[in-house]
């Protein structure tokens, strides 16, 4: 095994590293927010930031396809003129867990399935990313067994697990080995460093079981046969439709698109913004139809873009098992228990 | 943040400028637009645009000319929002962003050389007319041809000169029936079902293609199943408020479907088991 793909960071080099990192880019990381929140933030120093967190309050996502996000400038001083930008930053992100790697990875997918979204192509490729190895659970909403994310699973340059003294960091990319280089505080991984990272692992394997009593495989089949079920019913009398738990997804990507006019009245710009199909008016259409009236509907339908229609489009699951829109949901909608509950009724196979 | 200029976002639009504008009812209006020297849109029958303009936003719209019509199209604007009663206000020479033409249009070579039966309601005629009128265009290309068409009231029908022509034509079979006739109206009085029934055709090689609002759709398939047609064989294009128009932004999102690039045209047989498509 070619051992430059691995390289280890002694704690005592950390804020070192850290602080090369900040001089390469603007570096974001994980910083608390206090009462256990989270976010994702722009650091300068180790102190800055929580190394121990549970999943931030909003996913990494809002580097790559922010809240609000401007495709066009426009000018009608003399016609409907226009021209496309896109607004974008060089970023490191370092921290990102392993469930919120692979909630880009679903984004990845969508943003380049033809007719390709340039906006978040062209972002993405000035975003580099250093993941970060959870090596316990942050806390009972998570269900990253059953999806099979609490391993990493690429869609990073550089890996990070926590082994004690030291970090052990796998080298995924060309970029992630100049960030290696440039700082110059990494040391050659010996066996024994590859044989603590293993018996983490094998730990790992009798911490984390799937949450829900359904194999991974089962899954989009259970959706074959929930659509009738009782629980979306249950779900649509609770559901405060207040799109929290859309929001804070990580493979949510709904928007709109709106105009926004300057004070001169002929400038303006068209830009996106995050939209949630937990809101009455997302799927109205001309005249009084509407595709998904009632809460239950809506309900349903999200549940179902991350377990069966988007995984029918794209050969993955839209959940990553973060656990965020059970930890956000005022009505106290969990995905584990709607999970059973959709079992409970149709069985797991 | 920085800022990249982009010539080859999805978002960008062409320049369309209105070459005729004509109020048809007194809803909806009728514009012919041409792109920037003439370009052609390079539609397929039965595919949308995206009509925008700066600081009101942009809608989806039906093209409701041929592809066989070269120069220009022809778009017909229902005012039922915001949007569309600023669009509807446009006279020619005036200017609209053009996005697209977007989704999947009619099965115009897989209806080559077979009878075609076209049912449609209401608004329903403007996606339609794309396809009926490339069909007359290349009318030697295709079997019987059928058209069925019903509204509400003599008022509403929106091609009165087209249908007179269609009424006139030897190869075309055509039908009009209103649910609400007035005193001058000496056609079919009735809804659009009561039509199916009386047409003669071979259901192996007929095609329905269906566009009305969505209370007619259950109705209208119902009346075609029993005339034997294969469920494979009819066509519908589905109303839906694609925002996007490429996949992504889920507005128009149908069970599994987008309709703005799965569809708008569907056969029967594919979303008959999607509950949320009518």
């Amino acid at each position: 095994m070619p051992e430059m793909q691995h390289v280890i960071l002694k704690k005592e080099k950390f804020d070192y590293f850290i602080k090369s990192l900040a001089r390469q880019s603007r570096l974001i990381a994980p910083v608390s927010r206090g009462h256990n929140s989270f976010s994702f933030q722009e650091v300068h120093d180790s102190r800055d930031i929580a190394l121990k967190y549970i999943p931030t309050i909003l996913p990494p996502k809002k580097y790559f396809m922010p809240q609000q996000e401007t495709f066009l400038e426009y000018d009608k001083t003399a016609g409907e003129n226009m021209q496309g930008i896109i607004e974008y930053d060089d970023y490191i992100l370092f921290g990102v867990h392993t469930c919120d790697l692979a909630g880009i990875q679903a984004l990845n997918v969508v943003f380049r399935d033809p007719p390709k979204d340039i906006n978040y192509l062209y972002k993405k490729n000035h975003i580099r990313i250093i993941g970060l190895e959870c090596n316990d659970y942050c806390d009972a909403h998570a269900s990253c067994a059953l999806m099979k994310n609490h391993l990493p699973m690429g869609g990073y340059d550089l890996f990070f697990t926590d082994l004690g003294g030291y970090y052990f960091v796998h080298i995924n990319t060309d970029s992630g080995e100049k960030i290696i280089e440039h700082s110059g505080c990494f040391d050659r991984a010996e066996t024994s460093h590859h044989k603590q990272l293993q018996e983490l692992r094998d730990k790992k394997k009798e911490i984390f079981t799937k949450e829900v009593d359904i194999d991974y495989s089962d899954i989009s089949s259970l959706f074959e046969r929930a659509y009738d079920c009782r629980v979306w019913e249950e779900l649509g009398e609770k559901c405060l439709a207040c799109g929290n738990c859309t929001n804070v997804c990580p493979t949510c990507y709904c928007f709109d698109i709106v105009d926004e006019v300057n004070l001169d009245l002929t400038t303006g710009r068209r830009y996106r913004v995050w939209d949630s199909c937990q809101s009455e008016p997302f799927a109205r259409i001309a005249g009084q139809e509407n595709l998904r009236e009632n809460r239950s509907e809506r309900q349903r339908h999200r549940f179902y873009r991350k377990f069966s229609y988007q995984v029918e489009k794209y050969f993955r699951y839209f959940c990553t098992g973060c656990g965020r829109c059970s930890r956000t949901c005022m009505a106290g909608i969990d995905l584990k228990e709607t999970l059973k509950a959709i079992i409970g009724e149709v069985g797991s196979n | 943040m920085k800022k990249a200029i982009v010539k080859d976002s999805e978002y960008i639009i062409k320049k369309g400028r209105i070459l005729h504008a004509k109020q048809l009812t007194s809803l909806e209006r009728f514009y012919e637009i041409i792109l920037p020297d003439g370009e052609s849109l390079k539609h397929e029958p039965g595919q949308f645009v995206q009509v925008s303009l700066f600081g009101v936003g942009e809608a989806p719209i039906s093209i409701s000319s041929s592809p066989t019509k070269y120069g220009s199209f022809d778009l017909v604007v229902r005012t039922v929002g915001r949007f569309t009663s600023v669009l509807n206000r446009l006279k020619p020479g005036d200017e609209v962003g053009i996005r697209g033409p977007f989704g999947r249009g009619f099965p115009v070579r897989v209806l080559e050389g077979n009878d075609i039966l076209f049912v449609a309601g209401g608004i329903g005629i403007v996606p339609l007319r794309s396809l009926i009128n490339y069909v007359i265009d290349n009318r030697r290309d295709f079997g019987k041809v059928s058209i069925l068409f019903g509204c509400k009231t003599p008022g509403d029908i929106l091609f009165s000169e087209e249908f007179d022509e269609w009424g006139r034509r030897l190869d075309l079979e055509f039908e009009c029936t209103v649910d609400k006739g007035d005193p001058d109206w000496k056609g079919n009085v009735g809804l659009i079902t009561g039509l199916i029934p009386e047409v003669s055709l071979v259901p192996s090689k007929t095609f329905a293609i269906v566009c009305g609002p969505p209370v007619m759709y259950r109705f209208v398939i119902a009346e075609l199943l029993k005339k034997q047609i294969p469920e494979r064989h009819i066509f519908l294009s589905l109303e839906n408020h694609m925002k996007c128009g490429l996949g992504k932004c889920g507005h128009c999102q149908i069970n599994d479907f987008y309709c703005c690039k799965d569809g708008p045209v569907f056969s029967y047989d594919e979303i008959k088991n999607k509950k949320e498509a009518y």
